[in-house]
């Protein structure tokens, strides 16, 4: 028994979850091409619902603040990108793909650069207040993103919007008898950079030394001489600007979008930061891949158990381990 | 007599709505191990966190080097050459031993003299340096807290209750190296067991009910057995 457990140990543990739940699936489904397209969908899915996640968990758990106006990052990111994509329309539709890469890299970056502007207000007004008063942070939070999600509504109207895709990115790739939606190869790959950028800026440099220490004990960061709040301040943009890429990216992967995106994508954010553990993205990033693939083989197999899956993989997982599976030590 | 380094007067720190401490007033001299001694719940951590603007004071003034730092942010306080090791010794778990120290480092980098006497000092540190602290014994630990004190010159290092806990090999080792740290740097120790701060200290202050209610040489209490008892029975047998 315990050699079992040393030799899972020495595969990545924990890390090998996913890679269950995809065997799980495989037997579960048993066509392969069918098990192969839900799983790119799934894995698409899960580095989406990264972007949007990791900086909430960061966020939380280097001051405890508790941002329910985190949603309010993917709407408006998701919108600046459609209006982006519907203006540069010409571009969008061209068969240049150079053109369809400047497109969306413009979209995407709009989406971005709002979000780092934006969270730098939103801490500031909002946050900074109410720093260590949980109370008082959900009712102020709640209260922006009530204020957001309307003025969403004054820009945008109430009526859902489409979201062009550029050319190169629509169609699929053919691999035999699995078809692959060159959309979800993009998603996945841009989440993956977006975490092996985080990873190496919270590991490698000393800012991110900083924010490890900070989400451990904040107060003894202070006592060796630093500033925890300005440190904060550069987290929280971050995570913001992270937000609204996702929302961005998920845009064009739902490709119809209501002002409600953000609030419908929270309640899976929340989830996939509890099973992650609060404060480790490598955390965030296994509990979004979990959520992804999840739901990808739910919807499949027993759709009806599509919304109920998440909260049963979260339940399950928080019997095992309370804290989630991989927190930041405490 | 030395110059004052640290001079609290009349400090008053609330928590919450409790009155913690009721104004205490202590001279620390430049120089040497300077012990705080007291029951449990006296108020010594509180005396020590209000130094380093953990809780912000009341009232009163606390004077570094005849400034005044009551009202500033814990990070500029620690930037004027204070270290604390807390009670809970403030080890960052997920961390290694280097990173540890690292961040003990003004900007990054280690001094290579001090940190070869670090390691000379805690061979452990070196045995166990790219190792996450969380793995590390509760000594070790506390060794650790120590040497993030030290691998930087600082003048004044507050540690409160090193010993806690440790067996009596390593406590030894441990007044050693106190020793060493205080040719350069003066210590503020906080301390329940007498024995060992009576082997380090200079001078001696007795805190009760947040006040200060004795100060004198360690010299002059250790040869008083009447004001020992009356001072410390408490916290003496509250340690057996
Ligand atoms: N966070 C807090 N909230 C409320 N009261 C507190 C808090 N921390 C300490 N106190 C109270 O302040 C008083 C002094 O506590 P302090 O921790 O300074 O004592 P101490 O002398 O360090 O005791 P010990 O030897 O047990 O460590 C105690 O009565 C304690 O109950
Ligand atoms: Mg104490």
């Amino acid at each position: 028994m315990n050699l079992i457990a040393t030799q899972i140990e020495r595969f990545g543990g924990i890390n090998l979850l996913p890679v269950l739940l995809a065997v799980v699936a495989l037997v579960l489904i048993g066509v392969p091409s069918t098990w192969l397209t839900l799983t790119v969908a799934g894995l698409a899915m899960g580095m989406m619902i990264f972007l949007m996640a990791s900086g909430l968990s960061l966020v939380f758990g280097l001051m405890d603040v508790l941002n329910f106006g985190h949603s309010a990052f993917i709407s408006f990111g998701a919108f600046i990108a459609a209006s982006v994509l519907a203006a540069l329309g010409s571009w969008v539709g061209a068969d240049n793909i150079l053109l369809n890469i400047a497109a969306l890299f413009a979209a995407i970056s709009a989406a971005t650069l709002f979000g780092l502007v934006a969270g730098w207000f939103f801490e500031r007004v909002i946050i900074k207040p109410v720093y260590r008063d949980h109370l008082r942070q959900i009712l102020i939070t709640m209260g922006a993103l009530i204020v957001a999600e309307q003025i969403i509504l004054a820009i945008w109207g109430g009526s859902p919007i489409s979201v062009p895709r550029p050319n190169f990115l629509s169609g699929s790739i053919i691999l035999g008898d699995v078809s692959i939606e060159i959309y979800r190869l993009f998603a996945f790959g841009l989440g993956l950079v977006v975490f092996l950028g985080l990873y190496a800026v919270l590991n490698r440099t000393r800012i991110g030394l900083l924010v490890r220490a900070g989400v451990e004990n904040r107060e003894m960061v202070e006592a060796l001489g630093f500033r925890i709040d300005r440190l904060f301040i550069g987290v929280f943009m971050l995570g913001s600007a992270l937000a609204a890429m996702g929302g961005a990216m998920w845009a064009g992967y739902e490709t119809l979008i209501t002002a409600a995106i953000g609030s419908e994508m929270m309640i899976i954010v929340f989830i996939v930061i509890i099973i992650g553990g609060l404060g480790s993205i490598e955390g965030t990033l296994l509990g979004a891949l979990m959520v992804g693939l999840m739901g990808n083989y739910v919807a499949f197999l027993a759709p009806k158990m599509a919304l109920a899956s998440n909260m049963l993989l979260m339940m399950a997982i928080l019997l095992w381990r309370p804290y989630g599976l991989r927190p930041a030590v405490k | 007599m030395s110059k004052t380094l640290l001079k609290l007067d009349s400090v008053c720190t609330d928590i919450a709505q409790y009155h913690i401490l009721h104004g205490v007033s202590l001279e620390i001299p430049e120089g040497g191990v300077h012990v705080l001694l007291g029951r449990n719940g006296a108020g010594k951590t509180s005396t020590l966190r209000t130094i380093m603007g953990l809780w912000q004071a009341r009232d009163g003034s606390i004077r570094f080097r005849g400034e005044e730092i009551s009202r500033e942010h814990t990070s500029d306080i620690a930037r004027r050459g204070i270290a604390y090791v807390p009670e809970n010794m403030g080890i960052f778990g997920g961390l290694t031993v280097e990173e540890n120290m690292r961040l003990a480092t003004h900007k990054g980098q280690f001094d290579r003299q001090r940190l070869s006497r670090v390691h000379a000092q805690f061979p452990a540190m070196e045995k166990f340096w790219t190792k996450q602290a969380w793995s590390l014994s509760g000594g070790q630990k506390q060794m650790l807290a120590i040497a993030r004190a030290m691998i930087e010159k600082r003048d004044l290092i507050l540690i409160d209750e090193p010993t806690k806990g440790l067996a009596p090999a390593i406590i030894l080792s441990m007044v050693d190296a106190f020793r060493e740290i205080a040719q350069e740097t003066t210590i503020l120790l906080v301390e329940q067991n007498f024995l060992f701060a009576k082997s380090l200290g200079q001078t001696v202050a007795v805190i009760d009910d947040g006040r200060i209610v004795h100060t004198g040489t360690m010299a002059a209490l250790a040869q008083d057995s009447d004001l020992q008892t009356r001072l410390l029975s408490l916290s003496l047998d509250s340690h057996q």
